[in-house]
């Protein structure tokens, strides 16, 4: 057989003319709500530009405001998970637990929540009882109460059997002062646990994909552990020392230390080896083509916090039952600004991006 | 992990990185093969550990990268009709054809759907007896088992409204080709360990014969990537040019035969296109005639299909080895993986993404300094 000859690149387009295959969606799709680069992109040119003001531009996820001399937290947060039950939880255990980690992840106390509902016709009654009824045990171990609502009904086919809405207000009683954009070069980066487990136990209840684990979503509201914290870092005298609370949902913990790194203008170096993994995770995300770094967690805190106080409010965080598996997993650098290095196990160095839209399994 | 912890341990790829470095005299430029042999290399940081003279070029072995264009196009065109259900796998799904994504058809409406196995298929075909249901059948020799089965079992259980768009290519052929090329700067092989699972690797051996040059047939973890270059290098500095098995673990000299009979019986070999490359004859399998009917190009008439590909994108010449993804003037401005202008910057195994994932688009000496690390 005789050598195949190459082709050079030019003569495959002898017009020098690029068709660039444009990659502005004319249209939503669904990397617009992965938490990557792409629902940044919508949120930045559809909504931001649009209500700019001092609130919206700190971009945390909850709005501080002081209303007649307190200081209160303000979220709001949508629900659409598939399937609605899934082992370790479900939509109204995430609804509740979603919206009352955003408030305290803010240094609040959560107090009350409004929750608004759009059912599919067809939707069983006995199933929206079980979501309410873990709402209000949730709501009830939460501290906090549901004060309002709303409920709507779209056609059979126009909704996926359930969207929930939550609206929480909560009050901020100490001199915190939290933000993503408070890091600074030497503070220490704590995770509060494992990551992974509530997205790959969702992947796992997928249709098309039923591999058997006995994982369990991570779902649980973190304001205890997260009070436990202050507590500590107060009763220090080092209440400001907790620079950035933020809970790495969708996007996972890679994402949310983009963003802190991002806002903080400060660079940010893991430790691969000091990650909590389970291993159920671990194996899947291997077979899977998938990164634990970027697996959505819906019980997990990652904490900035000042070298002084780190060790003080860590030990505090592993005798709560929420914060066992704490740990330092890495520390915050001063170069290169904005982005996220991680040194490997086998001692190599490599950068963590942000993901652009969903996370896609690979062929092989 | 079990399987796993044992080939990502720092201490034995520090040992293994100093008799590299005792091994190597002389500079030496060593091509991995599998797109995800160079996913592992840049996740792991591989390339920052070995020492200078060794240079690790990325080859053509990503199967989403090398699917040509106007194969891309002929997958949206089937998967746009309303009476089909197109399957693919899932890193397909992103890369651009000349008019929008998988994802943008989906979007529009299209029912398009990721599946883990061809085989998923059957399901998805039985259970929607009034659609057709399509799958995107590309890849290596990796994939031609699992997708041979589903045309052999599609046939066997009479599913008639299955069938698959077939872009499958060989390795073999890309490094005859990128061997051959007068620019070629490759000097020896991590060969593809997956490939060789299935069929062997009884066909390298004229290759490194003819060409004089070392294939050492090699795993995706780290540790394997470090021996396998280890035994790439011993064989430059000793003069030899032999096949060699690092990946003894999973693979032998003959590979899997049951796979390869039923290979035999659904697929044979045809000239391929391949992405930014063109044309290599006997490149690739394409269906018998047994089972041509199961072709999807014949059955929704895209043949006729032909696209031209962007002049600025040097996909092609990556694939190769001749260039890095730094070295394209749109790499990371015009090309990103959201305006990804080849697939090599869309696929995770891509070279393009996989630099621009984990920073590669840094100079050298930034995470040098950065990590700590020395070379």
């Amino acid at each position: 057989m005789s050598a195949p000859k190459l082709v050079e690149k030019a003569a495959l387009n002898p017009f020098g003319q690029c068709p660039l295959p444009i990659f502005d969606h004319p249209q939503i799709v669904l990397g617009h709500g992965s938490g990557g680069k792409l629902s940044a992109e919508l949120i930045e040119k559809v909504f931001v530009s649009r209500f700019r003001n001092p609130t919206l531009d700190k971009m945390d996820d909850q709005a501080i405001l002081e209303i007649g001399g307190a200081r209160l937290a303000f979220t709001t947060d949508s629900f659409v998970v598939t399937p609605i039950f899934f082992p370790g939880g479900d939509i109204g255990t995430l609804a509740i637990n979603g919206t009352v980690n955003d408030l305290a992840v803010g240094g609040a106390t959560p107090l009350y929540l409004a929750a608004a509902f759009i059912l599919e016709e067809g939707l069983p009654a006995a199933e929206l009882a079980r979501v309410a009824d873990s709402m209000a045990s949730a709501a009830q171990n939460a501290g906090v109460q549901l004060v309002t609502g709303d409920t709507k009904v779209v056609n059979r086919g126009k909704g996926d059997k359930i969207f929930i809405t939550t609206t929480g207000i909560g009050l901020i009683d100490r001199a915190t002062q939290l933000s993503a954009d408070c890091a600074r070069p030497g503070d220490k980066i704590i995770l509060s646990g494992t990551i992974g487990d509530h997205g790959i136990t969702i992947l796992s209840q997928r249709e098309g994909l039923e591999f058997e684990s006995a994982l369990q979503s991570d779902c649980a509201s973190l304001h205890d552990l997260i009070k436990t914290m202050l507590d500590e870092a107060e009763a220090a005298g080092a209440l400001q020392g907790v620079r950035v609370m933020r809970d790495p949902t969708r996007g996972g913990v890679a994402t949310v230390l983009n963003e802190i790194a991002d806002r903080s203008s400060a660079g940010m170096l893991l430790r691969e080896s000091k990650i909590p993994v389970r291993d159920t995770v671990r194996g899947a995300c291997e077979m899977l083509g998938l990164d634990p770094l970027y697996v959505a967690n819906e019980g997990k805190l990652i904490a900035i916090l000042a070298p002084e106080i780190a060790d003080r409010v860590l030990a505090v965080m592993q005798r709560h039952p929420l914060g066992a598996d704490s740990c330092i997993i890495g520390e915050v650098i001063d170069q290169p600004t904005g982005m996220v290095l991680m040194k490997t196990s086998v001692g190599g160095t490599r950068v963590i991006d942000v993901m652009f839209g969903e996370q896609l399994p690979r062929i092989c | 992990m079990k399987y796993l912890d044992e080939y990502r341990d720092g201490d034995i790829a520090a040992k293994l990185v100093e008799r590299i470095r005792r091994v190597q005299t002389k500079p030496w430029v060593i091509m991995e093969v599998c797109g995800g042999q160079t996913h592992s290399i840049v996740k792991n940081g591989i390339d920052h550990l070995l020492p200078k003279g060794v240079e690790l070029v990325h080859g053509p072995g990503c199967p989403v990268c090398v699917t040509p264009l106007e194969m891309i196009d002929k997958a949206h065109a089937i998967a746009r009709r309303p009476d089909v259900i197109f399957c693919s796998f899932g890193d397909m799904l992103r890369v651009p054809g000349s008019d929008g994504d998988l994802f943008s058809i989906k979007s529009l409406g299209g029912d398009v759907r990721v599946v883990y196995s061809p085989l998923d298929c059957l399901k998805i075909a039985r259970t929607n007896p009034d659609k057709q249901v399509v799958f995107f059948a590309i890849g290596f020799e990796t994939t031609a088992p699992a997708n041979a089965m589903l045309a052999w079992q599609a046939r066997q259980n009479g599913i008639d409204n299955l069938s698959l768009l077939v872009s499958h290519v060989l390795v073999p052929p890309a490094i005859e080709a990128i061997l051959s090329s007068p620019e070629n700067r490759v000097q020896g092989f991590l060969g593809p360990g997956h490939v060789c699972a299935v069929v062997g690797y009884t066909e390298y051996e004229p290759l490194a014969a003819r060409f004089h040059v070392p294939i050492v047939v090699t795993g995706f973890e780290p540790l394997d990537i470090l021996e396998g270059v280890l035994m790439v290098i011993e064989q430059l500095e000793a003069g030899r040019g032999e096949v060699e098995n690092q990946y003894s673990r999973v693979l032998s000299r003959g590979g899997n035969l049951p796979a390869q009979d039923l290979i035999g019986k659904v697929f044979e070999v045809s000239d391929r296109k391949w992405r930014g490359v063109g044309t290599i004859p006997s490149s690739g399998f394409r269906l018998r005639d047994e089972f041509r009917d199961l072709d999807a190009e014949h059955r929704f008439n895209v043949s006729a299909i032909d696209t031209m590909e962007p002049a600025i994108c040097i996909s092609g010449l990556i694939l190769q080895g001749i260039k890095k993804p730094h070295d394209c003037p749109a790499f990371g401005t015009e090309c990103n993986p959201q305006h990804p202008l080849g697939a090599t910057m869309v696929s995770a195994e891509g070279a393009c993404a996989a630099y621009y994932a984990y920073g590669r688009h840094l100079k050298d000496s930034d995470l040098v300094s950065i990590g700590g690390e020395r070379r």
